[in-house]
């Protein structure tokens, strides 16, 4: 990995990374994490902060196809992965079956989890096409939510897997 | 039953009674009572929904706020030369740099500085702010800011925050006493001497915090005299008019802008000292501020629910009939007021809504501790002492040998009636919520009859539909709102100061903006919560938008429509009144052939007359007695509500898991049904939440133990029992379409519902909260020792003996 060093010595390093199907090559410090390189970086603030820590979920991205908490993962880690965001879910301006779901169900309030629900929701239906109830609460468990008691968010999970894609 | 008002009103002042609009004849809505999809879905599905924190400017600053480390000290000096020596550091500020005004959100009390100046109160206290390029520039700033403080003794303990030798928190407030309050309505003593049965008991609430999952943010731009903040706030109203009086500004020259807002539920309703530090700092650097908190800051600067000690004491006939109560109350309020002594008003004036009784005693005393601050909290102050009473009645009931849906029914409120502390209730079906929780629960079937383990339990609920009088004196209408019709009539923008958090208002808001002018939701746009583009409202708190600015967003819909007919009739040559429109169709009433489109006539008003825009207002009428503290639960409508849960109890652990809850509601005319069931299910969430887990917990030194949402334990999808939510029919009189509200409700009859849920399954009560596995294991252990049973206690057996 190509690395230049600044006058207090501190390294930065060049990576190569794919989000949402477009290829960026950002110089990036060894600390600086997923999330902001996403956020600050690229632009793409759909991915959201709710706590830092992996607590809370509202920063779930795809990562070569698996959830992860991209406040937890520095962006060196992500050299060469595949990243998708809530932003790269729609395709040409076409909501996908759990995009349309989460509108139809009302599983959206603040919407401050929404991003990252959806995205923990994507991979186990990428995963397990039909899942019984129970595996879809076990599939967003890490994704919090204040607003809704993920009532509705089941619903519309189990709702988009009875959809063809 | 009717009655007269209560005997402290003055001769010939009677409660305030809305004259009862008639329900309307003809109910075919086209429009309200829809299950519309969310006006903001898309965005928010999509990531395009922008929170205050997405948004960038150019130039702009990140700052932070530096906090206390010490619950209770004496600030001796502060030096910022290191930090300012810092490359990228743009601006230290501390409170010598700030206005010296004391502010707050309750007017009676303003009691916080932006930066403390001689003592911080609580591990949290904010002390200096710096602005840096970036972020984590500010974390090394912070870092090297030196201040050197003098420990002082903390209260920690709001039970002896009274005490003649405790500390005092602020000088102003002896005995560390914030609020008092001593209510008594009718004859209490002489109700409890006639009694048949007289019980106390004592419960204990817990400290919860909201945990929005959207941490506060505000960025403030200062350009040329004019004050511009993006906040992630539940008032563009009353930041803008604190923001102004801090600063000395006339309102128009401080713009209050929300953004996308990811959840408040009462913590933010107030200014959160990010607007006034970021304020200073964008004036200081001439460049935009964004300030924000982490998780943890989050947690400490709080204005979460306060814990309260509750003890109750009621009589009752022989039949279970309520006589009297005396509700005495002591509340932690943290080291400043907040919104709390509305909080102190609040937790005991609620409490004479779900049942009818005439007398009625109420003493609290809100004190100062040195921990975080407390405030409003979904429900309020009324969720506690809710459970309490709740528990205390199922207590009655079991020593009086009658079913507790059964005593419920007995002395559940009836429509047209008046509280003892003066509220008047128009609509109230606090009966048929019992009936229907009952019927769907089948608990008749199952009181008494389930397993081992397994119990049934039911509490009730009842809260304003937006407060009598606003948070500070002032005649404004408590809400505004604007249509403006597109000039070619194919959309309509409502613009109104309502605040949408997350709850829908922006939703609903259009819902009625259509059905008013007979246009169609899909058709409409809003702008929303922008002091500068959109008329005053007070905001999103005490459950108000869907009455109060409902009513002005008809008021706006309807003067839309009246001129929209008047130009159809000139173009049909008919009387306007001899026309409707509906869902942007206009047609002759007695001959439905004659039709216009909406389109056609808002044109032809545009091109004759100029814009085609509506207006409305809503202020409430004077309501409540003149006692002290009487306008505080005043409303022009209570929303009313029964919850049946059903659980099983591990016991060896001690485990509780809920199995199901029914809620049933009389939330008066729905406007959204999908959106009101998913209030129902956040507020039971929430209630559930601090019912069996969530607690903010300190060490000796008065620092948060948990301040992170993995220590902090809201329930997570696997945590939830299965939801039924189901309303009963009502109609409103003092209400929009008969209309009342449902987002705070809800959280009310949980806690005591499980409680009581609990104590039917094991015969154990657990009189704190959270009613956490170690609590009923507890509980459970005691009554086997009562029992009789021989318990082995492994704390004495030797091998854990030194």
């Amino acid at each position: 990995m190509q690395a230049i060093t600044d006058k207090q010595g501190v390294k930065r390093y060049l990576i190569h990374i794919t989000v949402n199907g477009d290829q960026y090559s950002p110089v990036i410090k060894a600390n600086t994490l997923l999330v902001n390189l996403l956020r600050d970086g690229l632009d793409l603030t759909g991915t959201k902060k709710g706590c830092e820590l992996g607590d809370c979920g509202s920063c779930t991205v795809l990562m070569d196809g698996k959830p992860v908490d991209s406040c937890l993962v520095l962006a060196l880690e992500a050299d060469g992965c595949e990243i998708i965001t809530i932003e790269g879910v729609a395709r040409h301006g076409e909501l996908d079956r759990l995009q349309r779901a989460f509108i139809d169900n009302a599983a959206i309030q603040c919407g401050y989890c929404t991003p990252g629900m959806i995205l923990s929701a994507k991979a186990l239906l990428a995963g397990n096409p039909h899942p019984t109830e129970p595996e879809v609460r076990a599939a967003i468990s890490g994704n919090l939510c204040r607003c809704t008691g993920y009532v509705n968010i089941v619903k519309a999970v189990l709702e988009a897997a009875e959809v063809k894609p | 039953m009717s009655r007269p008002a209560p005997s402290d009103l003055k001769p010939g002042a009677r409660p305030y009674r809305h004259p009862g609009l008639p329900e309307p004849a003809d109910k075919d809505y086209a429009v309200i009572g829809k299950s519309k999809p969310k006006i903001d879905g898309r965005e928010k599905v999509t990531g395009q929904a922008r929170y205050t924190a997405d948004l960038k400017f150019p130039n702009m600053l990140y700052g932070k706020i530096l906090t206390s480390p010490h619950a209770h000290a004496r600030i001796l000096a502060i030096d910022t030369s290191e930090a300012e020596k810092i490359p990228g550091v743009k601006a230290v500020i501390t409170h010598k740099d700030v206005p010296s005004l004391k502010y707050g959100i309750s007017p009676a009390r303003w009691d916080e500085n932006i930066f403390c100046i001689d003592t911080v109160k609580f591990v949290g206290d904010k002390v200096a702010a710096v602005a840096c390029l970036d972020e984590e520039t500010c974390y090394r700033a912070l870092r090297a800011i030196r201040v050197e403080y003098e420990v002082l003794p903390a209260v920690l303990d709001p039970l002896h925050a009274m005490d003649e030798d405790a500390p005092q928190i602020h000088p102003e407030y002896p005995r560390n006493l914030n609020t008092e309050i001593h209510q008594d309505f009718g004859d209490v003593d002489g109700a409890l001497r006639k009694a048949d049965y007289v019980r106390t008991d004592l419960f204990i609430g817990n400290r919860t915090y909201q945990a929005p999952l959207e941490p506060h943010t505000a960025t403030s731009i200062w350009q040329e005299g004019k004050l511009t903040v993006y906040s992630s706030t539940q008032s563009p109203h009353y930041f803008q008019y604190y923001i102004a009086r801090e600063f000395g500004l006339p309102m128009g020259d401080v713009r209050v802008i929300k953004t996308y807002v990811g959840g408040g539920f009462g913590g933010k309703l107030e200014p959160t000292g990010l607007e006034f530090a970021g304020a200073v700092l964008a004036r200081l650097t001439g460049r935009p501020v964004k300030m924000f908190y982490d998780r943890a800051e989050m947690f400490a600067h709080n204005r979460g629910r306060h814990r309260q000690y509750m003890k109750l004491t009621t009589g009752v006939s022989a039949e279970g009939r309520i006589l009297g109560v005396h509700a005495d109350f002591i509340m932690d309020g943290g080291a400043y007021t907040s919104l709390g002594i509305a909080t102190a008003y609040y937790a005991g004036a609620m409490l004479t809504l779900t049942y009818d009784f005439e007398n009625y005693r109420f003493d609290m005393h809100r004190v100062y501790t040195n921990l975080p601050a407390c405030g409003a909290q979904r429900g309020h102050g009324a969720p506690q002492p809710r459970y309490a009473f709740e528990a205390h009645l199922d207590n009655i009931a079991k020593d009086l040998g009658i079913d507790p849906l059964e005593i419920r029914l007995r002395n559940a409120r009836k429509p047209n009636t008046v509280t003892p502390n003066a509220f008047a209730v128009n609509s109230c079906e606090m009966t048929a919520c019992l009936e229907q929780a009952r019927d769907l629960s089948g608990w008749a079937d199952k009181k008494g009859r389930l397993p081992a383990g397994r119990g049934i339990g039911v509490a009730t609920g009842s809260f304003v539909s937006g407060a009598g009088y606003p948070i500070y004196r002032t005649d404004l209408p408590h809400a505004a709102a604007m249509i403006k019709v597109a000039e070619d009539g194919t959309a309509a923008t409502l613009y109104t100061g309502a605040t949408d958090i997350g709850q829908g208002s922006d939703t609903i808001l259009c819902q009625m903006a259509a059905e008013a002018m007979g246009y169609t939701y899909e058709q409409m746009k809003i702008v929303a919560a922008d002091t500068e583009t959109t008329p005053h409202d007070f905001g999103a708190y005490a459950s108000r938008q869907t009455l109060m600015s409902g009513a002005a967003v008809k008021e706006a819909g309807e003067e839309v429509k009246k001129q929209l007919l008047e130009m159809a009739g000139e173009m049909l040559d008919l009387p306007p009144e001899g026309l409707d429109v509906r869902l942007g169709r206009i047609a002759a009433k007695d001959r439905p052939e004659i039709t216009l489109t909406f389109e056609e006539a808002a044109r032809a008003f545009f091109v004759k007359k100029g814009p085609l825009t509506g207006r409305g207002s809503y202020a409430p009428p004077k309501l409540g007695g003149t006692f002290k503290g009487a306008p505080v639960g005043t409303s022009p409508a209570y929303s009313f509500a029964a919850q049946v849960s059903e659980v099983q109890i591990d016991e060896e652990t001690g485990e509780v898991t809920v199995l199901d809850v029914w809620d049933v509601h009389d939330c008066g005319q729905v406007i959204n049904p999908a959106l009101l069931h998913a209030q129902v299910h956040g507020a039971l969430y929430m209630g559930m939440g601090e019912s069996i887990w969530e607690e903010v917990r300190f060490d000796a030194q008065g620092r948060i133990l948990n301040p992170t949402l993995g220590e902090y334990r809201i329930p997570t999808a696997l945590d939830m029992p299965r939801v039924h939510s189901s309303i009963v029919k009502s109609y409103e009189p003092a209400g929009p379409w008969g209309v009342k509200e449902v987002g705070e409700g809800a959280t009310l009859p949980t806690m005591g519902c499980f409680r009581n849920a609990i104590f039917d399954a094991m015969g154990v009560s657990v009189n704190s909260l959270p009613l956490t596995p170690e609590k009923v294991w507890a509980a459970l252990r005691e009554k086997r020792k009562a029992d009789g049973e021989d318990i082995w206690d492994p704390m004495a057996c030797e091998c854990f003996v030194e």
